[in-house]
């Protein structure tokens, strides 16, 4: 059975549908992620969840009771803000001992959960600090410690690490992950940067103007977007024209010079995902001119312009010789490796 | 930089600052020496003033307790006015945070208002409604059979207060209102989902980070309300005077300028010593949240 269940839950703010029609069964000590990009209802969501909005239609269940009749302190969740809203006037030990005293938490107990909570964040020896006093890598830790001390029964995170450096922003997510894994809590995590709903969670919910676009593993949400909306938000995709040239039998895919047998259940003008760096070049397919190329380390990156409009191609720096800017190439990819939608590109 | 352009850069400071401190100097710096000084000079009834160093008035102030009692009085009401502006204005600043745009801008302005109206105006509406048998709520409430004589509030330190609190409000309700924008917006969220109930949240987590704000707010309203003079001579007169209104009538009424000028001198030096000393305690006090 799920553990934490939304149904249907829709949230309006006057005429304005923030959320609509949003069902999602979460697992126990699963790890998903709401992805979407700003103003897509994701934070809306997540606040429905903690009780600091009511949702207009829908339910939301934790273990089969239902938590919108429950009020927001008496949830037990634990939350970790984007700005972390710690208590400025409190030591971090103070700050994450607050959740126990509300608790009525004894005294000795009390002590030693928090220095445990810390330890586990690694911020031992920084109990007496105020948080004014901490880099903004320390207090997002005590805002997890502060969170993950009162043993919620799930962890939601609102951005938690959009006010940090990329470099520690890495650090920050393996390490919440390890910390995830080694206490088990099942956890929500807001974000709009897809490399951290990826490379953190079980399940991607990717969401976009308040309805969910897809739900799926982060593979699944990669390799297979369920719309042009999820393509184009989790990663780079070329999208391109095609017919279905019924002249031939079997029937066939066309691209330009490119083509393919054309899959079942296609009709009239359809849409070619393909990722770039499953693109290759060969000596037949779709015809390009390499317009810019940008060596980036590990990879090339080559900006075309194709038959069916620009196309990026990603190569790994293999060592192979690569085409120069001007040549002109075949891009070709494997029918597997692209995802076809009915309708025209938008 | 070098040591010619040093010297350049600092004329260049002096002469764009020296307009405004020449200002400073001559309209405020001396004419206060010169109120210290007249403080120390002889008077007479027929004689007039006599610039000799003497410390006859000091010495009047500190034995007579008429003066004791009047410089009591005046911090006493200062004090009074101070809780009452900081428990009433501090919630008011709260809900005021909390009200969504259109309303705030609105309340904003009605908290506002008492600036935007001559003290004087503001202070005779008061005794408009409270002033003896002829005061309109006194009136009202007496017609009505609620009261049998009127509500005692010209002449008397009650009044007075009501009256100065009316006018400091402003002060302490956006010195709470600056502390509130410092605060994260999700702070309360935070402590609500972590278990604390409103009264907690307010008591634990609100209150501490505002302190800051009321103190400052309260140091503004206290040293007004006890150099304040209009409000005092409307609703107090001459039959409740308080130190500002005592010095006016040494200088104006008895015409004893350096007695007047000694009152002036002990309540500017006693308000900054007040105000500086519970300055630097409030910032020791709350280094954590002023950071």
């Amino acid at each position: 059975m799920a553990y934490l269940e939304l149904e249907g839950v829709a949230k309006q703010f006057g005429a304005q549908t923030v959320v609509d029609d949003f069902s999602l069964a979460v697992g126990k000590g699963e790890f998903v992620s709401f992805l979407g990009p700003s103003g897509c209802g994701k934070t809306t969501t997540l606040q429905m969840i903690a009780g600091f909005l009511d949702p207009t239609r829908g339910a939301i269940r934790l273990e089969g009771k239902d938590l919108t009749a429950i009020h927001p302190a008496k949830r037990g969740l634990g939350i970790v803000f984007q700005s972390y809203a710690l208590f400025p006037h409190m030591t971090a030990a103070e700050n994450v001992a607050f959740g126990l005293e509300m608790r009525k938490v004894p005294r000795s107990e009390r002590a030693e959960r928090v220095r445990a909570a810390l330890a586990m964040v690694g911020l031992a020896g920084y109990e007496d600090r105020h948080p004014r006093r901490m880099s903004g890598g320390q207090q997002q830790r005590v805002a997890l410690a502060r969170a993950l001390v009162i043993k919620p029964s799930v962890l939601l995170l609102d951005e938690p690490l959009s006010n940090l450096d990329a470099k520690l922003r890495e650090e920050m997510q393996i390490e919440l992950r390890q910390i995830q894994r080694t206490i088990g809590t099942t956890t929500i995590l807001v974000t709009h940067d897809q490399n951290e709903a990826m490379s953190l969670s079980d399940r991607i919910v990717v969401m976009s103007q308040g309805r969910i676009e897809q739900i799926g593993t982060p593979q699944d949400t990669y390799e297979r977007p369920a719309s042009a909306f999820v393509s184009q938000f989790l990663g780079k995709t070329n999208d391109f024209a095609a017919t279905i040239d019924r002249a031939a039998t079997p029937a066939r895919l066309v691209a330009g010079s490119w083509s393919a047998p054309a899959p079942a259940g296609l009709d009239g003008p359809a849409t070619i995902s393909v990722r770039p760096e499953r693109i290759g070049f060969g000596d037949a397919g779709l015809s390009a001119k390499i317009v810019t190329r940008i060596f980036q380390g590990n990879h090339w990156l080559f900006q075309c312009e194709s038959e069916c409009g620009p196309a990026i191609v990603i190569r790994q720096n293999d060592g192979e010789r690569q085409p120069a800017e001007g040549d002109a190439v075949r891009l070709v990819w494997r029918p597997e490796d692209m995802s076809v939608r009915n309708g025209a590109a938008s | 930089m070098t040591a010619a352009a040093a010297e350049r850069n600092t004329s260049t400071l002096w002469a764009l600052t020296g307009p405004a401190l020449m200002l400073f100097v001559g309209v405020l710096l001396i004419p206060l020496a010169m109120t210290v000084m007249l403080s120390f000079h002889d008077w007479g009834q027929y004689k007039g003033i006599e610039p000799v160093f003497i410390l006859k008035n000091w010495h009047e102030i500190a034995t007579d307790p008429y003066y004791a009692e009047m410089f009591w009085r005046t911090f006493r009401i200062a004090i009074l006015t101070t809780l009452l502006t900081a428990v009433l204005g501090a919630p008011e600043a709260y809900f005021l945070n909390r009200m969504s745009g259109r309303w705030k801008s609105f309340f904003l302005l009605v908290i506002l208002g008492p600036l935007l109206i001559s003290v004087v105006a503001r202070t005779l509406g008061w005794a408009l409604l409270f002033g003896g048998n002829n005061g309109l709520v006194n009136k009202l409430l007496m017609s009505a059979g609620l009261i049998r004589f009127p509500i005692p509030f010209m002449f008397t330190e009650t009044g007075m207060v009501v009256a100065l609190a009316h006018v400091m409000m402003p002060f302490m309700v956006l010195s709470v209102w600056a502390a509130l924008q410092r605060l994260d917006p999700q702070i309360e969220n935070a402590a609500l989902s972590l278990g604390a109930g409103p009264t907690t949240i307010i008591r634990r987590i609100i209150m501490p980070q505002i302190m800051p704000g009321v103190l400052s707010g309260a140091i503004i309203v206290f040293s007004l309300s006890a150099s304040a003079f209009a409000t005092p001579a409307i609703i107090g007169g001459r039959r409740l005077k308080v130190a500002a209104t005592l010095a006016y009538d040494e200088f104006l009424n008895t015409l004893n300028w350096p007695l007047g000028a000694a009152v002036a001198t002990l309540l500017l030096a006693a308000l900054v010593l007040i105000v500086v000393g519970s300055n630097a305690l409030i910032e020791r006090r709350y280094a954590e949240v002023f950071r």
